[in-house]
């Protein structure tokens, strides 16, 4: 047992608070799904090791001295995933700093701030490195059992990885600190960790499509114009993917390149940590006013609620960027409706259900907003009006946002090709609405900050709106290609709807 | 018809229309929350609810403002069923409960626009009475301000100018003093004081035994779910006295507690 207040004492109470909150998350706070979760958590990694033997087994036969085109498609998705590491430990930190939860109480004990700050940041790393090294592992699982041992080292190198995404998100997120000051860190640190974990995918997606007509990131990786532009093989720039690979010494600098950015960070920012945490404390939202517009509009109850959904949604930038942060994905597929119109409408197949795959993701975000993220449930419900019309007017909201940001979209696509437009609305339209119906068949009643943590509410309503939106894009996507096979996957997409439908509380209730 | 029968419908028909009679009323949880509780509150009366924590009082106002369904028992508002309409129930019904039901990104004009809205309320009207309270309510240079950064006593003002733009006559109030300062809730007690004289029926709940003391009709002191006192200051005090003698004393909290440790010792 350490002694009370020494660094191995504090990461021992870390430890156990991160387990907790996993567990909690994991099984919605319900302890008696504990052995339910261990056996999807199973039967998840199997699946996982299914994808990743689909992706990647073509490749475990690459050796530890390759060419310059393996070494550039290994760096360019190590580069992605290492993105998403530091967007993560991004969000971490921030949370690290404005998250009260128990900092009052440590900050107000006569223990060093250093060595709280030292263990949290320590923390935040291996959080990351924990998730980094869960979603890797069936890839170099594969790679290794197929390719041979040497691909171990690529476990190493996701560690190394984690370790300098923390260090650079606390360098990061303190410099954001120093230079915007705590009112505005929060939002802004959050949208820089969503932009970064978007950002690569997107910018590799758009050169793909304006020098290749794909969305495919492999094919601008693997262009005869990037493989000439890129540095020689014996460049320092290929180490960590010649550590990937199995090389000892490329693995060793790698490693230890990490171990002391994040060592660094340690001692330069933790003892800086607890002043930044008092100072976000100090932070007291701005007495925002509104513009002063005439008296009350007259309106139905109806129109009461969605004006007051809308309002919400509008003056709330963080859920703004949260939610829209998805219509960053729109991006290529824009891109790629853009070119269409020069070159031929082959390409539109591809956009349709990538619009209908978003809408269906978007419009599930802000169904739970409106639905289960009400923050004053009880005047709604102690008001005279039926349940029903309250629900529906929620939902008139949700479907409007979802006009709004699509219609654009649409009417470019009709200005491309009528049929496909057609084709799209629809899908968008139906999609939106099954994504929605889900939220109102799993509403639970939560705060709207909880909106990143709410797909815990429900695994079955997270994994339902994600497999109807894919159904739903699926048909539509087939159906703009003209192919009648798009009835299948519409009667596959219907099957999970009245399944989840049976599955819901609202379903299952007599 | 027999002689009774016609006698007792007599009556009933002229039995003045109560402004909440609850009957039966029966909720449990776990446990049982709320056991069979007969309540009558008259209109134009202040009535306070009383109880040690978790003895039923906001479950019987949440099941009264129409958030819970009961077990058992009938609800009536005005003569309304609130069990079978409720919509006609809550029209003419508000709640206020201490953790305020506002939302911090509308500004307080905008807070008593929604709920005119919801309510129904004719927008004339309702802006009329809405800029009569935000300044009664002291909130007229915050009243095109979010509420993203009020104190809990702004918070609290703002939620009972909710509670009464839409003129209520019914209004249940759950530990609405809880938290304010000494300013605010005069401000509080004032505006409540003066819906009592304008004819509206006041039902609150409240640990501030001062209050209850000062500034109520009648007083019902509920435990584990039932009602096992109910009168004036007066009349709980000789009821007191009659059942733990001795016990009490001519405070309201030497007769709450006297009552609650008699109850205790019959249960």
């Amino acid at each position: 047992m350490s002694a009370p207040g020494t660094l191995a004492w504090f990461a021992r109470h870390e430890l156990r608070l991160t387990w907790r909150d996993w567990l909690a998350m994991m099984t919605a706070g319900k302890p008696r799904r504990r052995r339910a979760v261990a056996i999807a958590l199973v039967g998840f990694a199997g699946v996982l090791h299914l994808v990743a033997y689909a992706m990647v087994a073509r490749y475990a036969g690459v050796g530890t001295d390759p060419g310059k085109m393996t070494l550039l498609v290994i760096t360019g998705s190590a580069v992605l995933s290492w993105l998403l590491m530091l967007s993560q430990a991004m969000e971490s930190v921030t949370r690290a700093f404005y998250a009260r939860s128990d900092l009052d109480l440590i900050l107000a004990s006569p223990i060093s701030a250093r060595k709280v700050f030292s263990v949290r940041i320590a923390a935040i790393a291996a959080s990351v490195v924990a998730m980094a090294v869960l979603l890797a592992a069936p890839f170099i699982n594969v790679l290794a059992v197929l390719g041979g041992a040497h691909w171990l080292g690529a476990y190493g190198v996701v560690i190394a990885m984690g370790a300098a995404a923390a260090a650079l998100a606390v360098a990061l997120t303190v410099a954001l600190f120093r230079l915007i000051g705590p009112r505005r860190t929060r939002l802004i640190a959050q949208i820089v960790a969503a932009v970064i974990g978007a950002g690569f995918v997107i910018g590799l997606q758009a050169a793909a499509i304006l020098s290749y007509g794909t969305m495919s990131r492999l094919a601008f990786l693997q262009s005869d114009a990037v493989v000439a532009g890129a540095p020689g093989v014996d460049n320092l720039v290929w180490w960590p993917a010649r550590a990937i690979l199995g090389d000892a010494v490329a693995l060793a600098a790698v490693a230890g390149a990490s171990v002391a950015l994040l060592g660094g960070a340690i001692m330069v920012f933790s003892p800086r940590f607890g002043d930044h945490a008092i100072a976000a404390a100090g932070v007291a939202p701005a007495a925002a006013r509104q513009r002063r517009r005439g008296g009350f509009r007259r309106a139905s109850s109806a129109q009461a609620l969605r004006r007051k959904e809308w309002a919400l949604l509008r003056r709330d930038p963080w859920l703004m960027s949260q939610t829209l942060m998805q219509i960053l994905y729109l991006l290529p597929p824009a891109l790629l409706l853009w070119l269409s119109f020069e070159r031929g409408t082959g390409a539109l197949i591809v956009v349709v259900p990538v619009l209908v795959m978003a809408a269906g993701q978007l419009a599930g975000g802000l169904a739970w907003l409106a639905v289960s993220g009400e923050d004053a449930p009880d005047l709604v419900a102690a008001a005279p009006v039926p349940s029903r019309l309250v629900m529906r007017a929620k939902i008139q909201a949700v479907l409007g946002c979802i006009a709004l940001v699509f219609a654009p979209f649409v009417v470019a696509l009709a200005l491309a090709s009528p049929a496909h437009a057609l084709v799209a609305t629809i899908g968008i339209a139906i999609s939106a609405g099954s994504a929605s119906r889900i939220q109102l068949w799993f509403r639970a009643q939560a705060s709207r900050s909880q909106f990143r943590r709410r797909h815990t509410s429900s695994r079955i309503a997270t994994f339902a709106e994600a497999f109807s939106s894919i159904a739903w894009a699926a048909t539509a996507g087939l159906a703009s290609a003209g192919s009648v096979v798009a009835l299948i996957t519409a009667a596959a997409a219907l099957m999970i709807m009245l399944g989840v439908r049976l599955l819901s509380p609202a379903g299952a209730a007599p | 018809m027999s002689g009774s029968s016609r006698i007792e419908t007599i009556v009933t028909q002229h039995r003045p229309i109560l402004a909440l009679d609850i009957r039966g009323l029966t909720k449990c949880f776990d446990r049982p929350a709320v056991v069979g509780l007969d309540l009558e509150v008259r209109p134009g009366e202040f009535y306070t609810l009383l109880g040690p924590n978790g003895a039923g009082k906001t479950t019987t106002l949440r099941m009264v403002a129409g958030l819970l369904r009961p077990d058992a028992g009938s609800i009536s508002i005005f003569g309304i069923d609130a069990l079978a309409d409720q919509v006609a129930a809550k029209q003419v019904v508000a709640l206020l409960s201490d953790e305020p039901m506002i939302y911090d990104k509308l500004t307080p004009f905008e807070y008593l626009e929604f709920i005119a809205g919801l309510w129904g309320i004719d927008a004339t009207v309702a802006e009329s009475r809405a800029r009569e309270l935000i300044d009664w309510l002291g909130l007229g240079p915050h009243a095109h301000e979010r509420c993203q950064g009020f104190s809990k006593g702004m918070r609290q003002k703002v939620a009972l100018a909710g509670a009464l733009v839409h003129d209520p006559r019914l209004i249940i109030l759950d530990e609405p003093l809880t938290g304010l300062d000494a300013a605010s809730a005069r401000i509080v007690k004032d505006v409540l004081k003066d819906r009592v004289r304008g004819g509206s029926t006041i039902i609150m709940t409240t640990h501030i035994l001062e209050v209850a003391e000062r500034m109520a009709d009648r007083i019902g002191i509920i435990a584990q779910g039932r009602l096992i006192a109910e009168g004036t200051l007066d009349e709980l005090g000789r009821h007191a006295g009659a059942r733990a003698p001795g016990q009490a004393g001519t405070s309201l909290e030497d007769t709450f507690l006297a009552l609650l440790a008699a109850e205790a010792v019959a249960a």
